[in-house]
């Protein structure tokens, strides 16, 4: 069943601005939350809700607000993470993009149950353009009384701001992101203490994701409960998807959690099917730091159930045989991409990314990318290829911030489930010095 | 102090007369006061971005110095920051600096042909500016827009799809604009040069 929540009216002509977006029923749960109901039961009703962040890590949004130090008497504030930057992954454009004044309702949602007076916006650089359109939409937002003091007559003051970062994805990691706009090089914090409890200028701060945020109108209009009901188990709600690579319709996709993961792929409706009808080779369904899965793998689980597209059902197996729903950056590999190449290319992205702090991962990126290079040269050894999975598992778990599990998740999981294409690189360098992303004389394996 | 160190870019300082117009000091003073009182420092990198654009298109020690004093930090704290985001350029830069993504999804989509083709055509390498100080050529990773791939970046605006006959077009309107206006930035980067 098609059901939309955060691209409703997407489509609806000037829904960019403030009085499109009203006329379509926007910014009524600023009414119904500031009038009829106190802070606490807007947090109530979203962890009733079991809407869970859609940033990649898939925590709980309710407890992760309830955790906040509401007794400490500093300043609290809400922080939107929009330094989108995860390779896959370009949801949060696309709706920042098309409808900014979704955020910031959710946001003025989301403050108050918070409590928060202040709260950003952090953007990526990158996003010059996007950093107008919100600025536009907060003044508009400003005029109409919906921020700035005594918000629709309720005695509550909010005001949010929009903070551009330089180029640099650890600054989508929640502490990063505060060091950045504190003014600071991006190096994560360690936690605890969490943001929570200590975050931004060392109040009490919460960090939600676009698209988590979003999500907050609709669930005070209608209900948390309302809300748990769609989806599936404890994947509640629906997920923004965007899906690219080698297929006929890249694009931004809201679907149902618990979508079969072949009706996403080969559906006119999503994906439609791999590019110039060739096969499907390999899908990594998260962003490009979870582990990529073969096409065996990616349709069916390991016990021949059909994968879904939800937190549980992509990662059942674990890392054996699953993966993670991760940001929702959906990658599609066709029979030609070369997964070592690509292998390769991710490392150089960890290792460029990498903020330097820890050891293993400032110095173990480098080492797997230039490993993974000779071997894509054609210049590697058998034992190459142990030693990358040997590196990946000491980088894992070994790091302040998750940068160092998602510079290792992918190289283990190419290996795991293609070591004879690794293998075949070492075999035959002749052969793949002559290859850019073409196909190599082997098969896909088979488990 | 190795004799190497002292001659690390960041350190050779050319006391050129750096200074923002009224208008700009009271868009930076806005820009500040968006965070608490004695928090000014977050508004560094915002600060950095207007100094970058306004100035030239390029940071070096002077620039920063003169953002240090006016946000009241030290100017090492400036360094540190300019030289950690990959959207600061120390080096001086072309007029146009084309970034070309060649993370994952673009890479298998085109983008490391585009890279190439690119290198032929302006005639210089990844990280290169063109002689006439128009293009600056850049790999950079992913900029987010993995569904309309192949993309590259100019300056701040985005070009989405790309093909050859796209970019030819991209390439031959900015050079087209060039001789319609003289940049006011190339007497600056002249200055510095």
């Amino acid at each position: 069943m098609e059901r939309k929540i955060i691209l409703e009216n997407i489509e609806v002509k000037g829904i960019r601005s403030l009085e499109v977006y009203r006329q379509n029923g926007g910014y009524q749960s600023i009414e119904k939350a500031l009038k009829t109901m106190t802070p606490d039961e807007v947090v109530a009703e979203v962890k009733t809700s079991g809407l869970r962040g859609r940033g990649g890590a898939g925590f709980p949004t309710g407890m992760k607000w309830s955790f906040i130090d509401k007794k400490s008497g500093n300043p609290r504030y809400l922080i939107c993470n929009a330094d989108e930057s995860e390779p896959g992954t370009f949801k949060d454009r696309y709706l920042l993009e098309h409808i900014p004044h979704r955020l910031i309702e959710g946001m003025i949602c989301a403050a108050y149950a918070l409590g928060a007076n202040k709260a950003y916006i952090y953007v990526r650089g990158e996003f010059k353009y996007i950093i107008g359109i919100l600025n536009e939409a907060l003044k508009e937002t400003y005029k109409a009384g919906l921020l700035g003091k005594d918000i629709l007559g309720s005695g509550y003051d909010l005001d949010i701001h929009v903070h551009s970062g330089a180029g640099a994805y650890i600054c989508g990691e929640e502490t990063a992101l505060l060091e950045s706009l504190e003014g600071k090089r991006g190096n994560p914090r360690l936690k605890p203490p969490f943001p929570a409890i200590k975050g931004l200028y060392g109040c009490p701060t919460v960090v939600n994701n676009v698209e988590t945020l979003s999500n907050i109108g609709w669930i005070v209009n209608n209900g948390g409960e309302t809300y748990s009901k769609i989806g599936i188990g404890r994947s509640t709600g629906t997920k923004l998807i965007s899906a690219c690579g080698n297929i006929n319709n890249p694009g931004v996709y809201e679907i149902e959690l618990g979508l079969p993961v072949e009706e996403f792929i080969y559906s006119d409706k999503y994906c439609g099917g791999v590019k110039g009808g060739k096969e499907l080779k390999a899908v990594i369904p998260g962003g490009s730091s979870v582990p990529i899965l073969p096409k065996n793998l990616i349709l069916k689980t390991i016990e021949g159930q059909p994968r879904l597209m939800s937190y549980e059902s992509l990662s059942e197996g674990g890392f054996v045989s699953g993966s993670m729903l991760g940001s929702g950056g959906f990658i599609v590999f066709d029979e030609d991409a070369c997964i070592v190449r690509n292998t390769y290319n991710f490392s150089r992205f960890y290792h460029h990314e990498s903020c330097g702090q820890c050891s293993p991962c400032r110095e173990g990126t480098s080492w797997m990318e230039s490993v993974l290079h000779r071997i894509e040269n054609g210049e590697g050894k058998m034992k190459d290829i142990d030693l990358l999975v040997s590196i990946a598992s000491k980088i894992e778990g070994n790091t302040i911030c998750p940068l160092g599990d998602a510079a290792a998740w992918p190289v283990s999981a190419a290996i795991r489930h293609f070591r004879s294409e690794f293998e075949f690189h070492v075999e035959h360098p002749d052969v793949v010095k002559n290859i850019k992303h073409g196909k190599l004389p082997i098969e896909a394996p088979q488990i | 102090m190795s004799e190497k160190q002292f001659k690390h870019k960041l350190y050779v300082k050319k006391n050129i007369e750096v200074s923002f117009t009224a208008s700009t000091l009271e868009k930076i003073k806005t820009i500040i006061s968006h965070y608490p009182e004695g928090q000014q420092k977050s508004a560094l990198i915002p600060v950095l971005h207007i100094a970058q654009e306004e100035l030239g298109g390029s940071l070096n020690v002077d620039i920063m110095d003169y953002v240090a004093g006016l946000l009241n930090i030290t100017p090492i704290e400036v360094y540190e920051v300019a030289t950690f985001y990959t959207q600061f350029y120390i080096d001086p830069v072309g007029k146009y600096v084309i970034e070309v993504c060649h993370t994952g999804p673009c890479a298998l989509c085109g983008g490391e042909d585009i890279l190439s083709y690119l290198e032929e055509k302006l005639n210089i390498k990844v990280g290169e500016t063109t002689e006439d100080h128009l293009f600056s050529l850049k790999a950079v990773e992913c900029l987010g827009a993995c569904g309309s791939a192949p993309v590259m970046q100019v300056n701040t605006e985005y070009h989405e799809f790309l093909d050859i006959e796209k970019i030819d077009e991209i390439i031959a309107k900015l050079r087209s604009e060039r001789e319609l206006k003289k940049p006011e930035e190339l007497t600056w980067k002249e200055r510095l040069s």
